[in-house]
């Protein structure tokens, strides 16, 4: 067996099997399942600029370790997200290849029922990456380390809007909406451990290039297909 | 946010590739030595950058993040990015995050000179 084969098994664990499709297991009560069936799609597949967004908060003071705080995060993950928003974690926990289904509110008083997969899961970090017919095309990883004596916990999401609407939407406020998300997330994590502070946020635009070569993606677009159903409710009525 | 264990080894193949051999971890804290190797990789303006990951050890979803903006930085400046020296595992890993859509995989270097 080759060096790199042995050595290995360090982190096969903690990698989903790759899945052509996702496929969800019970749906939770009050959550919809828009994902089963879709491919998941990486920030290559998507169609805006690329950006890597990076939250970051101290927990100074608080007697946690990264792998304790990881932990904890994987646990309550719901918990820590901002009011009007919902996170239906899979009964059997984040753990790698596992499919958690999420409404997110997105202004104007609708919500999108889409999705995350668990790409990838150890001790101090999992990422989830987003499936077809989600707003973003990408990755967020939220991870956890020691620094300078204290806990810092982290949320970074490496994406693309998936579609020229998204991509709109975001040049139109989603990208602040999008921050105060995150932060607020990191804020109520943060509280969990007693801990009262402000997230650091740092913007990089990876790629300015628009990809127009997957503007098709919209056929996928959940908001798209809420938006239709929105619009064309008063037609249907009449029927 | 943890501590770089990579190492990159750059040298040059043919007149068009430039060859990045990737030892130990690759995570999110490899990204100063893995963008340093591009750089040494493209001083004479290859075709295209190969990472050879026949000595990679251990990548995480870090680790992929910087491929996805080393990627980025190759076709910025007309180049493809190639890779080899991929196990089973980590061929696994490129399809399912997708990778393997832009970085064309061969089986080692020779291959890779070979196809451009």
């Amino acid at each position: 067996m080759s060096e790199q084969q042995q050595n290995t098994a360090r982190d096969e664990g903690n990698w989903a099997t790759p899945v052509d499709r996702l496929e969800v297991g019970d749906v939770p009560a009050g959550a919809l399942d828009t994902v089963g069936g879709k491919q998941v799609v990486s920030p290559i597949q998507g169609f805006g600029k690329m950006w890597q967004k990076t939250y970051r908060i101290s927990l100074a003071g608080a007697d946690v370790t990264p792998a304790e705080l990881i932990q904890t995060w994987k646990d309550e993950f719901p918990s820590f997200w901002p009011k009007g928003s919902q996170f239906h974690a899979p009964l059997t926990g984040i753990a790698p290849g596992e499919v958690a289904l999420l409404q997110a509110s997105v202004g104007g008083g609708m919500k999108l029922s889409t999705g995350v997969f668990v790409l990838y899961a150890d001790e101090e970090s999992f990422t989830f990456m987003t499936p077809q017919g989600h707003m973003f095309a990408g990755w967020i990883t939220f991870s956890a380390a020691e620094e300078d004596g204290a806990t810092v916990a982290q949320c970074q999401v490496l994406m693309r809007a998936q579609d020229p609407l998204t991509e709109v939407g975001l040049v139109l406020g989603g990208h602040r909406k999008e921050d105060r998300f995150w932060q607020d997330t990191m804020r109520a994590l943060a509280a969990r451990f007693g801990v009262e502070a402000e997230p650091e946020t740092s913007v990089v635009c990876v790629d300015k290039k628009r990809q127009w070569g997957r503007a098709g993606n919209v056929r996928h677009s959940s908001a798209f297909r809420s938006s239709v159903h929105t619009a064309t409710a008063p037609l249907r009525k009449h029927k | 946010m943890t501590q770089d264990t990579a190492a990159m080894d750059v040298h040059v193949a043919g007149d068009a590739l430039g060859v990045i051999t990737v030892h130990g971890d690759v995570t999110a804290a490899s990204e100063d030595a893995l963008m340093d190797a591009y750089t040494r990789a493209s001083e004479d303006s290859p075709q295209a950058i190969l990472l050879d990951f026949s000595g990679l050890e251990y990548m995480n979803s870090g680790g992929i993040g910087l491929l996805v903006t080393l990627l980025v930085r190759a076709n910025r400046a007309k180049q493809r990015l190639l890779a080899c020296g991929l196990n089973d595992h980590y061929r696994q890993i490129f399809e399912l995050t997708r990778l393997d859509e832009a970085i064309s995989i061969y089986a080692d270097e020779a291959e890779a000179l070979a196809a451009l």
